[in-house]
């Protein structure tokens, strides 16, 4: 089903709703976030492994109250400061913490998505992150006694991709650097995927990852959907916003003030860009 | 030699660790730039691998974040996550592994997570991401940090990866399949663990660097190796290299990125 933006966000994303927006560095859905937020949803409860820019704005503008995550950094620059801000200050509201690591995180997106009970890997082990996430508890192998850490499975609510296209039969192919997002994808209640572009077919790619028809349930078209993250082989990363980022998020005042402008302020993802880039000139 | 800083230094003593065709799972910052440098001069066989996904990566220009589309198209090939961490990283097939920590204490645990109490923390930092696995299979690992009292401390706010634990055996006893912190490469020189009590020691100073330094800038009393060796200064051709390698690298980063209309 092709659906705009506005009504996917709407149809799908429930106050209160799980939502893993997933994306490693790569592909991350910026405009369905930044949808999320105009519509205003409360009391989500975000996964991400690295919740990355999108996050911070979302977490900033008072749209979640739990975060599940495994590095909350802005890549290569430094903190993201509205998530800081929520977790030493409650500003906006207090977020509960699901923290755990990447391995851990990936475990438990793969049993999610082969509808497992609990992802089990060796790690953890000398941490003291069990000691403060009661989500990571050790199982004993039926068959040597070793003991393995367990996490329970990650199924969100709704699973939000962004990839470079779809098919009109709405399957979805995704190349480059592809992270969890298919365990995201195949371990989610509903899938909505934003695409740059609607093809009549799709490029032949025998071991590409193809998300077929069948377990998503809206296809968006939006392009630059991702930006400033990127979408292979469209537009690169604009690695100067995610430094100036720094400085836009380090106060409420200045952080709101962009937000008001930029997102609030702007109609769709088209507006949103086409802004950025009257700004830019 | 041409004067250098502390941290071009610190990235040439730890390049100069990878020798041969190890199997580097690299961090984003410092180690990033070490491993490449090692790359471009003395080991163009070593194979970098980034928990994006990406192996045997060969990029032009030092990545801003641990997945930029230049590590993408320079690799060997790209695999999905969840590979990395299971396929790659715990079935032991990654030999160095490189952290960084906002702490690390004298049996080379390391603290990425909070400085303060977890549940109500003066400093919230990223956290974890790949560091506990890392830290946990890796054949050996590298860390480095540049050396302050706030740093290199007694007693961690929070363990996120483990050293060797309390020391005298303690991480070979609780299962860890990999070697541990083989190397804390700092802005005085370099630490290793002792061979018993697995105690981080003072084993190496840049040529301009003094015990005292060493002594003043960590938080516990730092014990100084049998045979203490010098770190011969940067060659020409190494910080010729790291340089041009940073100017590529921040002019890239600066490039106007066009907006996708």
């Amino acid at each position: 089903m092709t659906l705009s933006l506005a009504e996917a966000i709407e149809q799908f994303v429930s106050d209160g709703a799980s939502v893993a927006l997933e994306g490693f560095t790569h592909l991350i859905p910026f405009a369905a976030g930044h949808e999320i937020i105009r519509q205003r949803r409360r009391d989500l409860h975000l996964i991400r492994m690295t919740p990355d820019l999108i996050y911070d704005q979302m977490i900033g503008m008072g749209c979640a109250r739990k975060l599940t995550f495994s590095w909350g950094g802005n890549p290569g620059v430094g903190s993201l400061h509205r998530l800081r801000d929520a977790v030493e200050n409650q500003w906006p509201n207090p977020l509960q913490l699901d923290e755990h690591s990447h391995a851990g995180m990936a475990a438990a997106f793969c049993a999610g998505a082969a509808r497992l009970p609990f992802g089990v890997l060796r790690g953890y082990a000398g941490t003291d992150l069990p000691a403060h996430n009661p989500n990571i508890r050790h199982v004993a192998c039926p068959f040597t006694g070793e003991l393995l850490a367990a996490v329970p499975a990650i199924n969100p609510d709704v699973t939000i991709l962004h990839a470079q296209r779809a098919d009109r039969a709405g399957n979805v192919a995704i190349h480059g650097i592809v992270g969890a997002a298919r365990e995201a994808a195949l371990a989610a209640k509903t899938l909505i995927v934003t695409v740059e572009e609607i093809v009549d077919e799709l490029p032949p790619a025998m071991n590409a990852i193809v998300l077929p028809h069948w377990i998503i349930s809206a296809v968006v078209p939006c392009r630059g959907g991702a930006y400033p993250s990127y979408a292979h082989g469209h537009y690169a990363r604009d690695n100067a916003f995610y430094q100036q980022w720094d400085a836009i998020a380090r106060e409420r005042a200045s952080f709101l003030a962009w937000m008001d402008e930029h997102v609030l302020g702007a109609k769709d993802h088209g507006a949103f860009l086409a802004g950025l880039q009257r700004e830019a000139a | 030699m041409s004067a250098c800083t502390r941290d071009e230094w610190m990235t040439i003593a730890a390049a100069r660790l990878l020798q041969g065709r190890p199997v580097c799972f690299v961090g984003i910052g410092l180690p990033s730039a070490a491993c490449n440098l090692a790359r471009l001069t003395h080991a163009p066989g070593i194979v970098l691998i980034y928990e994006s996904g990406t192996i045997g990566t060969r990029p032009d220009v030092l990545p801003l974040s641990i997945g930029d589309s230049e590590l993408a198209e320079t690799a060997a090939c790209v695999v999905p996550l969840p590979e990395i961490f299971s396929y790659y990283l715990q079935a032991g097939r990654v030999d160095i592994g490189f952290l960084g920590a906002a702490q690390i204490d004298r049996h080379g645990n390391l603290n990425s997570t909070v400085i303060g109490p977890y549940d109500a923390p003066g400093t919230r930092l990223p956290g974890a991401g790949g560091a506990p696995e890392i830290a946990l299979h890796a054949k050996q690992v590298f860390v480095m940090l540049r050396a302050s009292r706030r740093s290199f401390v007694e007693r961690l706010d929070f363990r996120t990866s483990a050293g060797y634990l309390d020391g005298h055996g303690t991480r070979a006893r609780s299962g860890a399949t990999g070697g541990g912190p083989r190397a804390v490469i700092t802005d005085f020189g370099m630490l290793a663990p002792h061979t018993e009590s697995e105690e981080l020691q003072l084993t190496a100073l840049f040529a301009d660097a003094t015990v005292e330094e060493a002594r003043a800038a960590v938080g516990w009393p730092l014990q100084v190796a049998d045979c203490l060796e010098t770190i011969a200064a940067p060659s020409a051709y190494e910080l010729d290299t790291l340089r041009a390698l940073n100017v590529r690298t921040r002019e890239a980063h600066a490039r106007p990125v066009h907006i996708p209309l």
